[in-house]
Parts: structure tokens; C-alpha cells; sequence
């Protein structure tokens, strides 16, 4: 009884060995704010301000947060589309610059982007867009292009009605599936989704959510689904990412966040999502106001400014990331934390 | 356009195919009447540079003393004779050659040099960016006309140092252009992706850069068309650029200005050549921008 409870734990922990598949080890990005005469820097926008994170090999690992908090930066921190000012990133136990190459991560880790128009020349064909990364990593042209082919295929495509045709040509739902396939071409093992399906209909979005799980089945993929949309994000991820202002507020199990969030922040945030079911809906907290500006951040806990709970302590002392009730739960609030100062030992229902 | 060389055989059923961008862009020109006209007028012109000894009537550097500044219509002299006696027509057909060669050469070469310039400028950014442009803005702080004048007083008077003084005078606008449509197009997100793919920078601007920014840097060159017809004439005139006894159009207005009260139609011809070359390319020019703007 207790033997088959504890494979059944390990197997849905970590599948190979107990070492996530991607590790990141607080990585910052601060962008200068170019101003005034030559270009001087006038400030510097703390984008992502050290966050450290893991992400499981098969698993689905959601971020949401308020616009600007910091999740596109960290996506194109993960492929290296910027170069981070801090940290390091670990895919498969290798570090990014010591035994792992920008190509191999590269190879490794690919991302969809939110606008499927701008993110496909308009001068190539689809069947180009898809081929170019393979040719460029070696494979023959005719090789690259009949992978193409078969990636149109796996995503719902007719090679032969599509393959020759133009990005302006098909509609947006069949764009973003020509840029998942791209995104696949190089047969990655994480795949980074940053607003992936957030600029298309309803019903196109389900259909292209429904195609990314899929996927994920057939080619054993981890995903980093980054969205706005709460309700998306429940369903697809096994673990959630809450950010805000260039800093992780809370990670764990979607089920546990989404029943009990730790953190101020995720419960007013989860308080403000449109529900499926009117009877739960909750008057409770709100957002109120814009987040502040991440050039100036707060001082202490960057939520101080917005919390419902904050006390003397919370604007004085940055709260860390520490372990909740459920496992693989943390939070960054006093609130709930050992011997914070904070007067609130649990958030009140 | 594609990453692929067409001989590649490829064993794939073959797909269907749309219609490419260019293709699209000329059939949208070819119904463009009056780009179409410009184009006709353009085309009738190079031809006639090109078979001039055979249209010529006359040889254009052949003089008579007796039969100075005759009228146009004249017997033998349809269009008149210029100051020296040579029949006009034949000296205007003759003239296309230089005049022509002067206002597209330099301008084709800047294209090349200032589509590089640009091109790395914007692609690379940062500091090579910021250095590369603030020279070429030293250059492009001088009007065109006293830069066109000064260099080639410098180089001295004839045809190699009048082109490559138009040339260096139109570097300067066509690399701004190239380096500001490479700066948009370096951060759209299909460049984002093709550098997430792990393609070198170079590979990247040939596939991805080139195929959205030589287009429009095109079209802006082919606008300079004109302007540098008209330097290169005004070079002429005040005897820079080629020299007499030369057939240029330019150089033919400078040597006819005495003429102009005793034979006015005669005397206003050249500039007449120069005027409908560059409106001609001007027009083609701008069909080709309204052709290129094709809405998604
Ligand atoms: N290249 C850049 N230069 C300067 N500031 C930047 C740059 N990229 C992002 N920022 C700033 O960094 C912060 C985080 O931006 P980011 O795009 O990561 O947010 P986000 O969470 O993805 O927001 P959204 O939900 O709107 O996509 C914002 O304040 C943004 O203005
Ligand atoms: S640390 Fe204080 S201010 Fe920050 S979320 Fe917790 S209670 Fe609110
Ligand atoms: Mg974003």
C-alpha cells in the first residue's frame, strides 16, 4: 500500500531522476532607460529582478502576472534572446556557458510568440519558415523540407494546400500553428508559449490549446505557458508561476494555488478572474490601480502599496520565497512566514 | 526570395504555390497606366542610348562653321544645329548615353554601398551603430549640391570623377534608409525567432533582412534617379563632370546658354531630355512604392 503510494509520488514528481529539466538560478535584467543628451542612462527599468525557478521535465509550468510584470523578459531570458545581467541557467543539469552551448539550448528550448503575424517573414512561405531552422543546423534542404511538410502535417495542416502559401494568406489560428511547428522543427524538449493563444478567438484558441496537448503527449514536451488568462492557464498547467513586478510572489501546484494562493497578491488576482460559476464569485479583493513603476520599485515587499494585510514590517524587509502548507507551495509574504514580524500568522478567509 | 536553391530535387509531391510577393508587385504595377507610360519612356530612352550610332541621323561631333544655330526643322537638321554647327537630334541621342549612365551608375552603386552600411548598422546596433551613422551624417549634413561640386573640384573635371562624386553623394541618404527599415525589421519577432532558431547573424539578414528591407531602400534609390541626372548636368554646366566635346545633356544646356535669345527651342532641348528622363523616373518610381504597399 504505502510501496505503490510512493511510486505513484515519484512518478508524478520528476520522471528523470529528481533533476529538473530547466533551472534558472536568479537571474536579473534591468533595461537602462536611454534619455536626455548622447543617450545618457536616466534609470533602469528592474525587468526581472532575481528569480529563480524550476521546470520539470514533462510538466506544464504556468506564469501569470499584470502586464509588465516581467514575463516576456523572462521567456527571452530562457532562449537567450537577451542576455541576462545575473544568474545562470541550467537545462539537463548543464549550465548555459560553461558545458552547454548557446546552440544547444537553443536546439533545446524553442518559443512561440503572441503575434503569428509578425512572427513569420512575409516573404518566405510557410513551408520556408518552417525549413529554415533545420537547414540552419545542418540538415539538407531536401530533408529540412519534407520535415517541414510532415510538421504541417502533425499540426493540423494539409501540406499540400499550405506549404506554398503565404503568411497574410491564412487566417490567425492557422498561423499560430505554422509557429508551432516552426518552434518544433528543431525537435526541442521545452517549448516556451508567451501569450501563445491569447490573440485568438475563443473557439480557435481551444482548438489550438487542445493541439498543444497533443503535442505534448505525442513528443514528451514541457511546456512554459505564459498568459494572461487565468482560467487557460488552470487548464493547461500543472504548476503556476505568479509574478509580479520582476519578482516570483508565489509557486506551486495550480490545484493548491488556485484553492488556497498564499499570497495576497495571487488572491486578489485569482478574486478578479472572471468565473466559470456564479455562485463563487467573490466580492472580496480587488486590484485596485495600476502596479507601480518598475524603474522605482517599492521598497520591502513590492506589493506593500496594494496589500490589503501590509504592516510596518512588509515596506522595511523584502518577505523570501518559503515553503506552504501543500508540497512544493511558496510564497513570498510575511504573512504565514517564521517569525517575519508580520502580526497575521494566516490569511484570513 | 527562397532560403532554397531551386535545383535542390526535392522527392515531395509538389504544393500548391501562391503567387510571391514580387510577382505580385509587378502584376499590381503592370496596371498602373501611368507608371506604365514612365516605364515605356524609360525603356524607349535606354534603347535609344544603347543603338545611338544606328538611329543617329548624324555623326554628333561632326562641326560646320557655315550652318551654326540653325532653326529647328531645318533640311538635314530636324531638331536645329547647336553652336558649332552639329545636328542636334544625332548630339541629343548620343547624349542619352552619358546623361543616362550618369544618373543611374552612381546611384546603383551608393544602393550597394549604402544597403551594406545601413544593412549592418541597423542589424548590429549599439555602439557600431551609433558610430557608423553619426559619420555618415557628417556627409549628409551637406547639401547634395555643394558636396557634388566640392568633390569633384577636387577630383577634377571628367566622367570617373564626376561618378564617383555622385556616388559618394548618395551614400549618405541611401544608407539613413537602409539603416532605419533595418532597425524596424530587426525587432520584429520573425527575426527574434530565426535568432531563437540559432542561425548566425549573417544567415539571418540574408534570409530573413534582406528580403523585407531591399525592397523599400530600392524604391528610395530609384527616386534618387533623377536628382543625380540633374547634378551630374549641373557638374557639366559649370565644366565639371565630362567634358566637350562630349554629347551630354548637361554639358550641352552650359555650352547652348549663349544661344538661348537667337535660337530659344533649340537652346531649351536638352533641358527638355533631362526634364522628361527625370519626371519618367520619378513616376516609375512611384508606382513601383504604391505597387510594394501591398496590405496583408
Ligand atoms: N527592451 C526593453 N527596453 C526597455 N524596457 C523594457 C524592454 N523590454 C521590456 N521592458 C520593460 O520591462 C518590463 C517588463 O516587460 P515584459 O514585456 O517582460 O512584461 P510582460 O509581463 O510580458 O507584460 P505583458 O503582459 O504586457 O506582455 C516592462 O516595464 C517593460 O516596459
Ligand atoms: S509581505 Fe506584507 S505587503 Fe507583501 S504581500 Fe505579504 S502582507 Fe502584503
Ligand atoms: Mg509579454
Amino acid at each position: 500500500m504505502t510501496e505503490a503510494l510512493m511510486t505513484h509520488e515519484t512518478a508524478g514528481e520528476a520522471p528523470s531522476a529528481d533533476r529538473p529539466l530547466l533551472q534558472v538560478r536568479g537571474i536579473v535584467k534591468h533595461f537602462p532607460l536611454k534619455g536626455g543628451l548622447f543617450g545618457r542612462s536616466t534609470g533602469t527599468v528592474r525587468a526581472v529582478d532575481g528569480i529563480s525557478f524550476d521546470v520539470r521535465k514533462g510538466e506544464t509550468l504556468g506564469i501569470v502576472g499584470e502586464s509588465g510584470c516581467g514575463k516576456s523578459t523572462t521567456a527571452r531570458l530562457l532562449v537567450d534572446l537577451i542576455t541576462p545581467d545575473d544568474g545562470e541557467i541550467v537545462f539537463d543539469g548543464r549550465k548555459l556557458g560553461r558545458d552547454l552551448t548557446l546552440t544547444e539550448l537553443r536546439r533545446n528550448v524553442q518559443m512561440v510568440f503572441q503575434d503569428s503575424y509578425a512572427s513569420l517573414n512575409p516573404r518566405l512561405t510557410l513551408e520556408d519558415s518552417i525549413a529554415f531552422a533545420p537547414a540552419v543546423h545542418g540538415m539538407t534542404d531536401a530533408d529540412a523540407r519534407r520535415l517541414a511538410r510532415e510538421l504541417l502535417f502533425k499540426v493540423g495542416l494539409e501540406p499540400k494546400r499550405f506549404a506554398g502559401r503565404y503568411p497574410h494568406e491564412i487566417s490567425g489560428g492557422q498561423r499560430q500553428r505554422v509557429n508551432i511547428a516552426r518552434a518544433l522543427a528543431l525537435s526541442p524538449k521545452v517549448v516556451i508559449l508567451d501569450e501563445a493563444v491569447s490573440a485568438l478567438d475563443k473557439s480557435v484558441e481551444a482548438q489550438v490549446l487542445n493541439l498543444l496537448m497533443d503535442l505534448k503527449a505525442e513528443l514528451d514536451l514541457t511546456y512554459v505557458f505564459i498568459s494572461h488568462d487565468l482560467n487557460v492557464v488552470r487548464f493547461m498547467s500543472d504548476r503556476v508561476m505568479v509574478m509580479y513586478l520582476g519578482e516570483v510572489a508565489e509557486i506551486g501546484p495550480v490545484d493548491a494555488i488556485y484553492a488556497k494562493p498564499a499570497h495576497p497578491y495571487s488572491r486578489a488576482l485569482l478574486a478578479s478572474m472572471p468565473s466559470m460559476d456564479p455562485d463563487s464569485r467573490t466580492e472580496a479583493v480587488v486590484l485596485t490601480g495600476d502596479p507601480p513603476n518598475p524603474i522605482d520599485p517599492p521598497s520591502g515587499c513590492r506589493f506593500h502599496t496594494r496589500c490589503g494585510f501590509a504592516e510596518a514590517v512588509c515596506s522595511r524587509e523584502k518577505p523570501l520565497l518559503h515553503a506552504r502548507a501543500a508540497q512544493g507551495h511558496s510564497a513570498a509574504c510575511h504573512v504565514g512566514g517564521v517569525d517575519t514580524g508580520h502580526t497575521l500568522s494566516e490569511l484570513p478567509a | 526570395m527562397s532560403l532554397f536553391s531551386p535545383s535542390a530535387a526535392v522527392p515531395v509531391v509538389p504544393a500548391e504555390r501562391s503567387p510571391g510577393y514580387w510577382s505580385l508587385v509587378l502584376r499590381r504595377l503592370s496596371r498602373d497606366k501611368v507608371a506604365m507610360i514612365a516605364f515605356v519612356v524609360i525603356l524607349a530612352l535606354v534603347l535609344m542610348a544603347i543603338f545611338a550610332p544606328y538611329i543617329a541621323p548624324a555623326d554628333p561631333y561632326k562641326s560646320s562653321m557655315l550652318r551654326r544655330l540653325r532653326p529647328i526643322g531645318t533640311p538635314g537638321y530636324p531638331l536645329g544645329a547647336d553652336e558649332l554647327g552639329r545636328d542636334m537630334l544625332s548630339r541629343l541621342i548620343h547624349g542619352a548615353r552619358l546623361s543616362l549612365m550618369m544618373g543611374i551608375l552612381p546611384v546603383f552603386i551608393a544602393f550597394g554601398i549604402g544597403s551594406v552600411i545601413g544593412v549592418a548598422a541597423g542589424y548590429i546596433g549599439g555602439r557600431f551603430n551609433a558610430l557608423t551613422m553619426r559619420t555618415v551624417d557628417v556627409f549628409y549634413a551637406f547639401p547634395s549640391v555643394l558636396l557634388a561640386i566640392a568633390l569633384s573640384g577636387a577630383l577634377g573635371a571628367g566622367i570617373f570623377s564626376g561618378l564617383l562624386s555622385l556616388t559618394i553623394v548618395f551614400i549618405p541618404p541611401i544608407a539613413r534608409i537602409a539603416e532605419s527599415v533595418t532597425t524596424q525589421v530587426r525587432k520584429i519577432d520573425y527575426v527574434e525567432a530565426a535568432r531563437a532558431s540559432g542561425a548566425s547573424g549573417f544567415t539571418i539578414v540574408r534570409v530573413h533582412v534582406l528580403g523585407n528591407v531591399l525592397g523599400p531602400i530600392f524604391v528610395y534609390a530609384t527616386s534618387l534617379i533623377s536628382v543625380s541626372m540633374i547634378l551630374a548636368s549641373g557638374l557639366s554646366f559649370l565644366g565639371l563632370g565630362v567634358k566637350p566635346p562630349e554629347p551630354e545633356w548637361g554639358l550641352m544646356l552650359n555650352t547652348l546658354r549663349n544661344a538661348i535669345y537667337v535660337q530659344p527651342w533649340v537652346a531649351a532641348l536638352p533641358g527638355l531630355m533631362i526634364f522628361i528622363t527625370s519626371i519618367a523616373f520619378n513616376l516609375l518610381s512611384d508606382g513601383l512604392r504604391s505597387a510594394m504597399d501591398i496590405k496583408a
